[in-house]
């Protein structure tokens, strides 16, 4: 019970995927400009984690070693497919907003390294919960940046403008902010973590 | 002493004293070109100039404080990059460009990146265009010299040559004009005069060497001259080197130690890059300036040219 509690908090904290693992950034460094793109990018990436992770776990056994990936491929891509569709079905602004990354998702690290690393050496609950905490980890990650760039950069809180007075940082809203933003975060993640270790 | 000033190929001669030597003589160097950028623009501009100083050199403490560095602050490169990044900013910005300008400069672009010796890219001008890109509205209005407190708004030669294809005399002003500095632009990069005197000291005194802008100077006036709106080998070179912060940038920015790279080779590589993006921002950019993009953009590339041009050990294989 308690490596099943591990499996899903690491995701979270310990193995952050952006802030420690620092992968899948196409799409944080993309999205990340408002707090309403990160949220949906956040919850389609968790879906697709937890979905395919819970497929690729229970066909592990099948999966002929040489042709893995392409399979894995297959399996996190009808499950982008569904995501893709649903979102351009209920929530089309949002669809359009994150345009090109839902696609995306098919070639996101996150998903196929939890597929590769995680869900084909592992029972299908442990790769589940895995898949649940990373896309958590992911979506917290994702909001953090959302947060500080969309305040700072559009003086603005889920959309909604909070201070009249503030002049926006347009940096931040584009690209060089991103990456500005993502470096100090991590820098402070790493710094938290050494001084944990002393 | 004179070689102990002379920043050449490892292995270097350690002195502690060198470098508020250096950045004094430079930021004495540019106080000529200041003191015609308040007399030009108002005493607004002389608020700017000590309120970026002040906000570098707050800010230098602060970060020190906190990554237990102990004080740097009297080494006096705070200090200049607070006094190069109000050079860089039109007359009548409001008063928290500079502090937030200052506060980018030294915390992110120098000390983030391990403090003086370690920033890959000028502070002052990284700072600049950080708040070129996020204040497009307060950096880009520049006020006519002599305006008085209401501060007249006037385009600057770059942009009547860069929108309108204008010469000299159509923009009402002559070549004297942008040698005293008698037009808008920033505050520090209007007086060529003044900038020329304060770079002749510098490397009279071999603070700065002439590498660096005798291949910058020559590309960027070749090639404007060459490639000119008005036909190939029309271009006016005298009012493209004049307009904008060419002197500046050229003597004072791209010049910076820690963000050039060390060997006379090099340095003509370095330069000689700069004019070209200088030029190509200029003649086709978004900008009408592209003096510190080019410089930053070529502070970038300064760790490939080390490489490229590494000396080859005696007897060691090509």
């Amino acid at each position: 019970m308690k490596a099943l509690v591990k499996e899903f908090t690491k995701g979270i904290f310990r193995e952050n995927p952006i802030f420690v693992i620092v992968l899948g950034l196409c799409p944080t460094l993309a999205v990340s400009t408002s707090l309403d793109n990160a949220v949906g990018m956040g919850v389609a990436a968790t879906f697709v984690l937890v979905f395919s992770n819970l497929i690729i776990a229970a066909i592990r056994k099948i999966v002929p070693d040489k042709i893995r990936i392409p399979c894995f491929i297959v399996v996190i891509a009808s499950f982008v497919t569904v995501v893709e569709l649903l979102m351009a079905a209920y929530a089309p602004s949002l669809a359009k907003r994150l345009g090109i990354f839902v696609p995306l998702i098919v070639v996101n690290c996150i998903i196929m390294g939890r597929a590769e690393a995680f869900a084909s050496k592992n029972k299908i609950l442990p790769s589940v919960l895995d898949g649940l905490g990373m896309g958590l980890g992911f979506t917290l990650a994702l909001c953090i940046i959302a947060f500080i760039r969309e305040m700072l950069g559009s003086g603005k809180f889920y959309g909604r403008e909070i201070f009249s007075w503030y002049e926006p940082i347009n940096l931040l809203v584009l690209a060089p902010g991103a990456l500005l933003t993502l470096g100090m975060l991590i820098a402070i993640a790493n710094a938290v973590k050494s001084r944990r270790v002393r | 002493m004179r070689e102990k000033f002379e920043v050449s190929v490892s292995p270097h001669f350690r002195s502690k004293d060198n470098i508020p030597r250096i950045m004094w003589l430079v930021i004495l160097a540019l106080i000529p070109s200041g003191v015609m950028g308040v007399y030009y623009f108002g005493l607004h501009s002389f608020w700017v100039i000590i309120i970026s100083i002040a906000s570098a050199v707050l800010a230098e403490a602060m970060v020190g404080g906190i990554r237990r560095k102990g004080i740097t602050v009297f080494d006096g490169s705070a200090a200049l990059t607070g006094l190069l990044l109000a050079y860089n900013l039109p007359p009548n910005v409001p008063f928290w460009i500079p502090v937030t300008g200052s506060f980018f400069a030294v915390a992110i672009v120098k000390q983030a990146f391990g403090g003086l010796g370690r920033n890959i890219f000028n502070p002052a001008l990284a700072a600049r265009a950080f708040l070129l890109i996020s204040w497009p509205k307060y950096m880009t209005e520049f006020s006519m010299p002599f305006g008085g407190p209401d501060a007249v708004t006037s385009a600057t030669p770059l942009y009547y040559l860069k929108e309108l294809k204008m010469g000299v005399s159509e923009m009402g002003l002559s070549y004297i004009d942008l040698f005293l500095g008698r037009h808008g632009g920033c505050i520090g990069e209007v007086a060529i005069a003044a900038l020329l005197a304060g770079a002749i000291i510098l490397l009279a005194l071999r603070i700065i060497s002439i590498h660096i802008p005798f291949s910058y100077i020559s590309v960027f006036a070749l090639l404007s001259w060459i490639f000119s709106d008005k036909g190939l080998v029309k271009g006016d070179v005298l009012l493209s080197l004049m307009s904008g912060g060419v002197i500046l940038g050229v003597f004072f920015m791209a010049t910076d130690y820690v963000t050039s790279p060390l060997t006379r080779k090099d340095q003509l590589l370095f330069g000689a890059g700069c004019g070209l993006l200088t030029f190509v921002i200029r003649r086709w950019g978004g900008y009408p300036e592209g003096v510190s993009f080019s410089i930053l953009i070529m502070n970038a590339f300064v760790p490939l040219i080390d490489r490229v041009t590494l000396n080859r050990l005696y007897g060691g294989k090509k």
